[in-house]
């Protein structure tokens, strides 16, 4: 808690720095500001200061205040083309019909959220997501805390790196092989006096999308409790231990809550990088896999392959609003989460 | 209080607590396990195709029983790779294809992206926070949300069914910018103006300063985008529709017969190796590269 508090100054003393940077550039003005205030006039003369501030490069003219923006320039010139104006296409489309083009309202919307495949891949989403992001970030923070700057910890984290590299259609290849109905996974459980099923046609594949999805971002999401783990201070642990903290009392009471901030980015990278199983489901299951492994992006390959343009642009659009939602109301959450 | 070990370091010269040895057993048996498919892989590309039809009869061939794999071949050969390398031109073509994407887009990220980080890093100009937004949105979306206007741009510009269709969008990918981003935040203004008193004009001060100093971000950046575009599945599925424009990349060979398996072992070895070599030699880059992405501004 403590600590959250003191990063939300350091955020709020960020700011006014800046700002007093700004009116310390109009430092030619200052001994007349000091003049002004012997007559009572601070208040204003300061406002004006700052709004000089901001005055100022105007008169110099317009190009030298966008002349930052020139090293933008080539790459925003390919993001408004290749995305934002496309984009600003998609949610045009969205209100038009398929075959004439002509403005239907709100028509495609509603068709989406009648349609069932939409409507199953929206239900696997969300439970995919609510099944393995829990366990990875805290598997991930669990492995982190005690890989942490340990001596053998390297090792062992390169191992849990490693499936980052691993393209996934080799992934693919030993997937097959494995969860096969007479594949090794079976092979192993058999010897073990367990019958085996067949993985990837019956509900369980599901499970093997969650395993395979904490399997490739594990080592990934280590490195970012790691990078939260860092930016924790050795004196507040050596304070506590001098009070007569004990190690778990330790993580408890401040390991936990300063990773608090870390949390948010996790979260929101663990979920994003969640709709890339669609690479592995596809590749060993195919367009049209088991039910329960049906994503957002096999029923998008469909559409796209049916040119149905217009419940393409109108899903596009939703689901680009609610994941923006969803990040914000994060972000929210994480910033009241700091008071 | 019971001592249970969490802190790795904190630990030393205590009594050896029975947590914490349990917990580096799980997490060495955890790791031996994330292995096991890359072993796997390795371990079947060596094999002869009459060892992989007795292993692997009951998957690929439809026979009896279960698929057993020991650890190590038993008669390890080579056969698979130069079958590969020698025999098949198809694979040939698909490794240059993937070699053209990985390489096009990395090397117009490192032109347009280390240049656009380094505007939002440390220039002032109207609308930054407005357009530092937009980028950060757009790399957080998925291919799937983008997918439509992608094909509506590469259609207009007719570069569906090219390479250059996959690689122009991918140039202008919003993530490097922002680890590269967060790399040049780091240098000290104090810096910059002081080579700025100096005489340095603007574009000395980004090659003079911002790429030394801030090449370890654009290291991280690239290992993480080569990983990431030596294994692309979604754009060249969909928008490539001939066969000899594929990248390895959604090469996924038959495996329904024995004289294919082992072919399929080799290539996804080979898909791997050059993912590997970036990694192996990248580690450290790829590790401050995610971890850039952490901390929240």
């Amino acid at each position: 808690m403590m600590h959250g508090t003191e990063g939300h100054f350091r955020i709020i003393d960020g700011k006014k720095k800046s700002r007093n940077y700004k009116t310390f550039k109009d430092g030619k003005k200052k001994p007349k500001d000091h003049g002004a205030r012997k007559n009572g006039k601070k208040k204003p003369r300061n406002y004006g200061a700052l709004k000089d501030g901001k005055k100022k490069p105007k008169s110099h003219g317009a190009r030298k205040r966008w002349k930052g923006f020139l090293w933008i320039l080539p790459s925003f010139l390919g993001v408004l083309v290749f995305y934002l104006l496309p984009y600003a296409d998609v949610v045009r489309r969205s209100f038009l019909g398929a075959v004439d083009n002509r403005f239907v309202g709100l028509k495609n919307y509603q068709e989406i959220f009648q349609n069932t495949a939409f409507l199953l891949a929206v239900e696997n989403t969300v439970k995919f997501t609510a099944a393995c992001m829990p366990v990875l970030i805290l598997m991930a923070l669990v492995c982190a805390v005690a890989l942490y700057q340990s001596k053998y910890g390297g090792i062992i984290k390169s191992a849990f790196l490693m499936p980052m590299a691993l393209p996934a259609v080799s992934v693919a290849l030993a997937w097959r092989l494995l969860f096969h109905s007479q594949g090794l996974v079976n092979y192993w459980l058999e010897n073990l006096g367990i019958t085996g099923k067949d993985w990837m046609n019956t509900p369980s594949a599901f499970w093997i999308l969650v395993i395979s999805y904490i399997w490739k971002n594990l080592g990934y999401d280590i490195m970012l409790w790691m990078a939260g783990l860092a930016g924790i201070s050795e004196n507040i642990y050596e304070a506590a231990r001098v009070d007569g903290a004990g190690e778990w009392k330790c993580f408890w009471h401040i390991t936990l809550p300063s990773l608090k901030p870390s949390l948010y980015t996790i979260t929101v990278l663990s979920f994003l990088n969640s709709f890339k199983v669609f690479r592995e489901a596809y590749l060993v299951a195919g367009d049209y896999p088991y039910e329960s492994i049906y994503m957002m992006q096999h029923l998008f390959n469909n559409w796209f392959r049916n040119f149905s343009f217009d419940k393409m642009a109108a899903a596009a659009v939703a689901e680009s609003v609610i994941l923006l939602g969803l990040i914000l109301l994060l972000q929210k959450a994480w910033d009241s989460g700091v008071e | 209080m019971e001592e249970k070990g969490f802190l790795g370091k904190e630990a030393r010269g205590k009594r050896a607590p029975i947590g914490k040895v349990f917990l580096w057993g799980i997490l060495t048996a955890l790791a031996v396990l994330v292995l096991y498919p890359v072993f796997f892989l390795v371990s079947g590309s060596f094999m002869g195709k009459d060892e992989l039809r007795d292993y692997l009869g009951a998957v690929v061939l439809g026979s009896q029983g279960y698929a057993d794999f020991p650890l190590l071949p038993v008669y390890p050969t080579l056969c698979h790779y130069i079958e590969i390398f020698l025999d098949s031109p198809e694979f040939f073509v698909m490794f240059w294809n993937s070699v053209k994407i990985t390489f096009g887009v990395l090397a117009g990220q490192l032109v347009v992206g280390t240049m656009a980080a380094w505007g939002f890093a440390k220039y002032e100009f109207p609308w930054k926070k407005g357009f530092f937004l937009v980028y950060m949105i757009l790399m957080l979306l998925p291919f799937q949300v983008l997918m439509l206007s992608d094909y509506l741009v590469l259609d207009r510009l007719a570069l569906t069914d090219h390479l250059l269709g996959i690689i122009l969008p991918g140039i202008f990918s919003t993530f490097p910018v922002f680890i590269i981003y967060r790399f040049f935040r780091e240098i000290p203004d104090s810096l910059i103006e002081s080579a700025r008193l100096d005489g340095a004009r603007e574009w000395q001060l980004f090659w003079y300063l911002a790429m030394p100093i801030g090449s370890s971000g654009i290291i991280a950046a690239m290992v993480l985008e080569f990983l990431e575009y030596w294994s692309l599945i979604e754009q060249p599925l969909t928008f490539l529709k001939e066969k000899r424009l594929f990248p390895l990349s959604i090469f996924l060979p038959d495996i329904t017969s024995a004289n294919q398996s082992g072919m399929a072992f080799a290539a996804s070895v080979v898909t791997f190796l050059p993912a590997l070599l970036v990694f192996l030699g990248g580690q450290d880059y790829l590790e401050q590269g995610i971890m850039a992405g952490a901390v929240k501004e």
